[in-house]
């Protein structure tokens, strides 16, 4: 039997499955506004917003972050300035480019409405998009993306994951899928009809397996094509055990972002994890673990832009974590769980080279319980401005739906060109 | 609903996946079959390959001591000569050392974690395995910090594996105390702020705040013991954390080398002094001991067995699981004091351990070890085996944070993940299918859970390798 690729199969054999594969799959939806792009890197484990993004202006911050603490621009590994007060951390090249290039927004002393300090409830309030740890098993994302689809009355999918899995912020009810490379060998096409057949009364997996072909089709003339190989005796890579000092590898991750969302019928909204963020001990300044991170970071970025091309005018990055840091060093040279961090708006969409910040100071009486940043602004109202000025979420869901209880949260205007 | 509990719910939900011939050997009592294997010894796993956790960490030790002479050395060369000095002798030994202390820990996961798989594909105790399996998890350390490495499989084998059949309080005590997770939550360099050594090094003005690393302290609360609503506050973690300053491990790895190399270690002069009041109760300053009667409490605590019983049931029985259940476990957990086989006989005989099958969908890990056990596939030496693993998102001791892998349906059936399940099993057939008879092997790993639909897809397959496939690809082979 001849072998087709997966995505032939799909444009040829959709009619041969008798009408139990779901051809309406085959296109990804659009949002309220088709050209607009958005992505939402979660980084898991609490980003040091202090170190990221420097008040070294504050005088107060030298003291509190001893042998942490980032010299002033224009010293040997000094910060990247900003507007005089806020600088960047100096691994973060790209971005201090984009906030030249009016491309960036710094927002500080932000948090979302979690206020204890265990990665894994604030993770789940970040992504759940509600006041309260496991209020709500869907996220925010998907239900603004949920809000857009209703009124198209069609169930095609807006949003990937860049991963295996979807995580919280994408579950709910809108259709997603997600997708990541491959190193098996894909189906012939008459195994896979039989599957699909053999899933016709499950309806879970009926829909991931329709999602996972949709999303394939789409990578395979995306992505560059993975190596098969078989599997069970398939010897690991060398590079596939963590090794002390080797950043993080997003440019994989990067890329088939980008082969989605440059094309016209592709998802308009991705979202992957960065990790690594939790730099209890030995956490470095201008070199050391977070550096490292953070150049691994600030390189993806650089190669989302470039992978996207002329989709970079019309996309917005939104990078979040769960919460941040103790505005002092700890007893070994890392910090513990705090309060408010940073975050920050990217992209060719984005009105930037602003620093947004209603700064509440790092002195003793002005922290946090004592000892974090004490957060001043809701991370809802930056997501509310982005969800509203670049997919066209009405006010409505943004209230009722996407993050329900949040007046108090008044979403951020103009952070988008108009 | 079922009528009686079925073979198939047993070796599927409570097991690693049925082996040919196993169901049968359950027969009419699947209770009995897992009370069985909660009697005697708990099975240790035997490998002349595998060394202890202070083994391994001394080899790092000394490794990096090696290390940091030869940069000495290298350093030294550097600025007495010439800057043409590539071939520097000490120069080329940094490099060797450097090489030296990355190949350490290598070996050991690879032979660590086939080792584990191994035992998990040809056990005939799979209900005890995958007891082993949730106190791993529960208790979690990830490979993706380097030294964890080297020794995440030293604390399964040393801490969980002697105490999965024995009292919670015991395991508890020996997981904190493991090198694995003083080095994984940072706890072996927190130092007092009024101990000895913060003193000396004050004096010694090195411009560096001396103090404690709250992260040990804060996971013990949050997922160790009370979880996140057990009713702790920021003052109980800061406390708890200064209550076990000093744990710590022997040899060069804190600020004062002493003490055997790699073993657990009290440094006294890292404890802050001084009475602690945690969760309200006072501790008198026993140095080491204090630590340990923090830990005695936390074990007995109500929201202990609460949390406990919660994890427990979501893991065997159902993502959102039934409060009676949870009730009757934690309900067992506080009267026997702990007593795990207590509690996990509490876990088989609650009816909604047996009315909801196939309500749980298996983790990648799940899937590969009830693969290798149905078609009776040997694990190979070497790392090739854990190949799949890695590629369906699940590699060993990999959870990536110290709440452990998550244990919802929802976390592992995206449709990228299900696709992998697919081709992986796929990969499988072709590999074997000529060698095994899925229509055959069909009924003998599913039992009752066999639908008709999967016995007439596979009964009608194109060859014997995609009958292979369907069996692995089918709904209830999806889930347990």
């Amino acid at each position: 039997m001849r072998t087709l690729k997966r995505r032939e199969f799909l444009h040829a054999g959709a009619l041969a499955l008798g009408g139990t594969f779901l051809t309406s799959r085959l296109a990804f939806a659009s949002t309220g506004n088709t050209k607009s792009r958005l992505v939402f890197i979660v980084m898991r484990g609490a980003l040091d917003g202090l170190a990221a993004a420097p008040p070294y202006g504050d005088s107060d911050y030298a003291g509190l972050r001893r042998e942490l603490a980032l010299k002033a621009p224009g010293s040997p590994g000094g910060v990247l300035p900003l507007n005089g007060f806020f600088g960047l951390h100096p691994s973060l090249t790209f971005l201090h480019d984009s906030y030249t290039a009016r491309e960036l927004v710094v927002f500080h002393a932000i948090a979302s409405p979690y206020r204890e300090r265990s990665h894994f409830d604030g993770q789940d309030v970040l992504e759940n998009g509600s006041s309260q740890a496991h209020a709500v098993q869907t996220g925010w994302l998907n239900r603004a993306l949920a809000s857009l689809q209703s009124g198209q009355g069609q169930s095609k999918e807006l949003g990937v994951a860049l991963g295996q899995n979807i995580p919280l912020v994408m579950r709910g009810p809108a259709s997603v899928t997600s997708w990541s490379p491959s190193k098996l060998a894909a189906l012939d096409d008459d195994t896979l009809e039989r599957i699909t057949d053999l899933y016709a009364g499950d309806p879970l997996l009926a829909a991931r397996l329709g999602d996972a072909l949709a999303a394939d089709a789409i990578a395979d003339s995306a992505a560059s094509p993975m190596q098969a190989a078989a599997a069970i005796g398939d010897a690991l890579p060398n590079q596939s055990l963590p090794q002390r000092g080797r950043p993080m590898r997003y440019t994989e991750l990067v890329r088939a972002a980008a082969g989605f969302l440059r094309r016209d019928d592709g998802p308009q909204v991705a979202v992957f994890d960065t990790t690594g963020w939790d730099t209890h001990a030995n956490e470095g300044n201008a070199e050391g673990q977070l550096a490292g991170r953070l150049v691994a970071l600030d390189a993806g970025l650089r190669t989302l832009k470039e992978e996207l091309g002329p989709a970079w005018a019309d996309t917005a990055v939104v990078l979040a974590t769960e919460f941040g840091r103790t505005a002092a060093t700890n007893g070994t040279r890392g910090t513990d769980h705090g309060t408010a961090t940073a975050a920050f708006l990217l992209g060719g969409a984005v009105q930037g080279g602003r620093v947004l910040a209603d700064w509440p100071g790092l002195s003793a009486h002005s922290l946090y319980q004592g000892r974090d940043l004490k957060p001043t602004t809701d991370l809802r109202s930056v997501l509310k401005g982005v969800l509203s000025e670049h997919l066209l979420v009405s006010s409505s869901a943004l209230e009722t739906s996407v993050f329900p209880n949040s007046a108090d949260a008044r979403p951020i205007k103009d952070l988008l060109r108009g | 609903m079922l009528e009686r509990p079925s073979p198939a719910v047993a070796a599927n939900r409570f097991g690693l996946g049925a082996r040919p011939g196993e169901l049968a050997q359950i027969g009419s009592q699947p209770r009995d079959w897992l009370r069985a294997q909660l009697a005697g010894a708990p099975p240790l796993v035997a490998d002349s390959e595998l060394r202890s956790s202070a083994e391994t960490l001394a080899r790092a030790l000394d490794a990096r001591r090696e290390l940091r002479a030869a940069k000495r050395a290298a350093a030294a060369e550097r600025t007495s000569q010439s800057s043409d000095t590539a071939d520097a002798p000490n120069q080329a030994n940094a490099l060797a050392a450097l090489t030296k202390v990355g190949q350490i820990y290598r070996p050991v996961y690879i032979a660590e974690a086939s080792a584990r798989f191994r035992q998990a594909a040809s056990t005939d105790r799979p209900f005890v395995e995958r007891l082993t399996y949730f106190w791993t998890n529960h208790f979690a350390v990830s490979i993706d910090k380097n030294i964890v490495l080297g020794l995440a499989g030293s604390l399964e084998r040393e801490a969980i594996r002697p105490n999965v059949l024995g009292r919670f309080s015991d395991m508890l005590l020996a997981v904190e105390r493991h090198p694995a997770m003083l080095l994984y939550l940072d706890n072996h360099m927190s130092v007092g702020p009024h101990s000895k050594a913060a003193r000396l090094l004050g004096r010694r003005q090195s411009g560096r705040r001396v103090g404690i690393n709250e992260n040990l302290a804060r996971e013990t609360l949050e997922l160790h013991t009370l979880g996140v609503h057990g009713g702790y506050t920021q003052a109980d973690v800061t406390t708890f954390a200064e209550v076990i300053t000093g744990w710590s491990i022997g040899g060069d790895v804190g600020r004062f080398p002493r003490g055997e190399p790699g073993e657990f270690l009290f440094r006294p002069e890292l404890h802050e002094p001084g009475a602690k009041v945690v969760l309200g109760k006072r501790y008198a300053d026993t140095g080491y001991d204090q630590g340990v009667a923090v830990l005695r409490d936390l074990a007995a605590n109500t929201a202990t067995a609460h949390f406990i019983a919660t994890k427990l049931a979501r893991h065997f029985i159902a993502d959102d699981p039934p409060a009676r259940a949870v009730e009757r476990i934690a309900n067992a957990f506080l009267s026997s004091d702990g007593h795990l086989p207590t509690v996990y006989r509490a876990l088989i005989e609650t009816p909604e351990s047996w009315t909801q099958p196939l309500s749980k969908y298996k983790t990648p890990n799940d899937y590969i070890v009830s693969t290798f056990r149905g078609l009776e596939l040997p694990v190979d030496a070497g790392r090739s085996p854990l190949a799949p693993f890695e590629v369906m998102g699940q590699r060993t001791y990999s959870p990536g944070s110290p709440a452990g892998w998550p244990d919802r349906g929802a976390d592992w059936d995206g449709a990228s993940a299900l696709i992998k399940r697919i081709e992986w099993a796929d990969a499988v057939g072709q590999r074997v299918g000529s060698r095994r008879d899925a229509v055959a092997l069909a009924p003998q790993l599913l039992g009752d859970s066999l639908t008709p639909a999967t016995r007439t897809a596979i009964a009608r397959a194109a060859s014997t390798s995609q009958a292979v496939t369907l069996l692995l690809s089918s709904p209830e082979f999806m889930r347990r």
